[in-house]
C-alpha cells in the first residue's frame, strides 16, 4: 500500500496530547496502523510530550505515597511480554475493536443510491462512521463546518483536490466544498469523523440530514 | 507495609549506577551507558527500568518512583487535576510501569516518553471519560531482546530533543506548553509546528523497520 495523503502534525500532536475527540482518535489510531511515516511522527510527538514532562518541576507527593506504592505491587499481575497476532482483515485492530469484528459484522444502513453508513460508538465532540460507496457513485456535493477525516480502507475515491486511496486520508474544512466520487472497479470503503454536522447543496440530501446524522 | 524500614535502607543505599546493574539472564543485556557519556549527570532510566523487569527490583523502582511520580502530578495539575486525584493518578501511572516493564521497548521510546504516553492515557481516562484507541501493536522480533547499540542512541537523541525544546523562543515554547498540557484544540495547533524533530524521527524509524523485518 503506497499511502500519498499523511495527517498533518496539528493532528498528530493533538493526538500525542490525547486531545482529540474520540472519533477523531480512532482515525488516527486506524491510520497510524496502516502508515509507518505518520506513526513514526506521532511517536516522536510522544517523545516531544516526554521531554516536556520530564522538564517540569514536579509537584510533592504527600508522605507515604511510596509506600502505599510498593504496598500495592504486591498484588499487581505483571504483564509478559508475548508475540502480538497480527489480526487479518479489511480493518486495522483498533477499528475492529469499535466494530466487533471486521468488515463482515458491519451493521450498514442505506443512506440511497447504494450508499451505506455505520455509524460507530464513540464519545461527544465528534462522530465517527464507515462509510460504503458503490463503484461509480457520488456522495452528495458538500462543504463543512469543522473538520471531516476520511481515510481509505478499501478502494479509492476521487474529488475535486486529488485520488485517495487505500491508507490515505483525506482532512477537509471549512474551505473546501467538494463531492467525493468513488473509482470504478471496486466499492469504496471509508472511515469518516466530522465534528460538526456536514453543509450539503442539494435539498434532498439537507431534509434527510437528521434522519442520517450526518 | 511491613517492611518499609528496610526498603527505606535499601532506598538510602541506592546508587543510582546502572552500570553496574546485573545484566539479565540470556540474551544482549543493556549494559548501561558508559561514565564518560556526554549526556548530563541524569541517572540512566533505562537501566532502571530494565531492572525493574529482570528482576522486580524495588529500589530501581523507588528511584524512579521519586523522579516520575512528582513530574506525572504536576502534568496533571496542570492539565485541569485536583492535587489528590492528580496524586492518585500519578500512583495508578508508576504502578503501570511495573506491570508493563516487559513491554517497554528502549530503542523506540526514552523511559520519559514511555511515561508520559501512561499519563496521558490515565489523564484521558479520568479527565475526560473519554477512549483513545491505539495503533495496531508491532510484533516482537525473534531476537526478542532490543539492541543496546540503539537503545543508547535513541536516549542521546531525546536529550537532545529536551535541549532543543528549552531552547526554543518562549512565546513558542509556551503554545507548545498549552497544547500538551490540553489547553489547545488540533485545530488552535498550528500546522507547522517547528519542532526539531528530524534526528529523533530517523531513529524511530530504524527500530520500526527493525521490528517490521524481523515479522518477515
Amino acid at each position: 500500500m503506497t499511502i500519498r495523503h499523511h495527517l498533518p502534525d496539528n493532528l498528530l500532536m493533538a493526538y500525542a496530547a490525547g486531545n482529540l475527540p474520540e472519533a477523531f482518535h480512532l482515525v488516527v489510531a486506524t491510520h497510524l496502523s496502516l502508515c509507518d511515516t505518520c506513526r513514526v511522527q506521532a511517536a516522536s510527538f510522544d517523545a516531544v510530550g516526554g521531554a516536556l514532562v520530564d522538564d517540569l518541576a514536579g509537584s510533592a507527593m504527600s508522605e507515604g505515597s511510596l509506600e502505599a506504592c510498593l504496598a500495592r505491587l504486591e498484588a499487581t499481575p505483571v504483564h509478559r511480554r508475548g508475540p502480538v497476532a497480527r489480526r487479518e482483515g479489511v480493518f486495522p485492530a483498533p477499528l475492529q475493536d469499535y466494530v466487533g469484528g471486521d468488515l463482515a459484522a458491519v451493521r450498514w444502513k442505506a443512506l440511497g443510491m447504494g450508499v451505506k453508513q455505520a455509524i460507530l460508538p464513540t464519545g461527544r465532540g465528534a462522530r465517527a462512521r464507515l462509510l460504503f460507496i458503490p463503484a461509480g457513485a457520488a456522495v452528495p456535493d458538500h462543504g463543512h463546518r469543522g473538520t471531516e477525516l476520511t481515510l481509505v480502507l478499501q478502494g479509492a475515491f476521487r474529488d475535486e483536490t486529488d485520488r485517495f486511496g487505500p491508507g490515505d486520508v483525506e482532512v477537509a474544512d471549512e474551505d473546501l466544498n467538494h463531492q467525493p466520487v468513488a473509482e470504478a472497479g471496486m466499492d469504496c470503503i471509508c472511515l469518516a469523523a466530522t465534528d460538526a454536522p456536514l453543509r450539503f447543496n442539494a435539498l434532498i440530501p439537507r431534509i434527510l440530514q437528521p434522519v442520517f446524522r450526518i | 507495609m511491613r517492611d518499609i524500614g528496610r526498603i527505606w535502607a535499601m532506598l538510602l543505599d541506592v546508587q543510582i549506577r546502572p552500570d553496574e546493574a546485573s545484566p539479565p539472564p540470556g540474551g544482549r543485556p543493556y549494559a548501561g551507558r558508559q561514565r564518560d557519556e556526554r549526556l548530563n549527570d541524569e541517572p540512566d532510566w533505562t537501566a532502571l527500568v530494565l531492572r525493574v523487569r529482570d528482576h522486580g527490583d524495588r529500589a530501581a523502582f523507588a528511584a524512579l518512583f521519586q523522579h516520575f511520580a512528582p513530574r506525572v502530578k504536576a502534568f496533571l495539575m496542570k492539565s485541569g487535576a485536583s492535587a489528590s486525584l492528580a496524586e492518585e493518578c500519578a500512583q495508578d501511572v508508576m504502578a503501570t510501569l511495573w506491570q508493563k516493564a516487559a513491554l517497554f521497548d528502549p530503542t523506540r521510546a526514552s523511559v520519559a516518553t514511555w511515561v508520559f504516553t501512561i499519563a496521558r492515557n490515565r489523564r484521558i481516562d479520568a479527565l475526560r471519560k473519554a477512549r483513545r484507541p491505539e495503533p495496531e501493536d508491532l510484533p516482537w522480533g525473534p531476537e526478542g531482546e532490543p539492541d543496546a547499540a540503539e537503545a543508547m542512541a535513541l536516549q542521546e537523541d531525546v536529550s537532545r530533543l529536551g535541549k532543543a525544546l528549552a531552547g526554543l523562543p518562549e512565546k513558542q515554547r509556551a503554545l507548545i506548553e498549552r497544547a500538551y498540557f490540553g489547553d489547545l484544540s488540533h485545530s488552535e495547533i498550528a500546522a507547522e509546528t517547528g519542532l526539531p524533530l528530524g534526528t529523533i524521527k530517523s531513529r524511530i524509524r530504524l527500530a520500526l523497520d527493525r521490528l517490521r523485518h524481523s515479522m518477515s
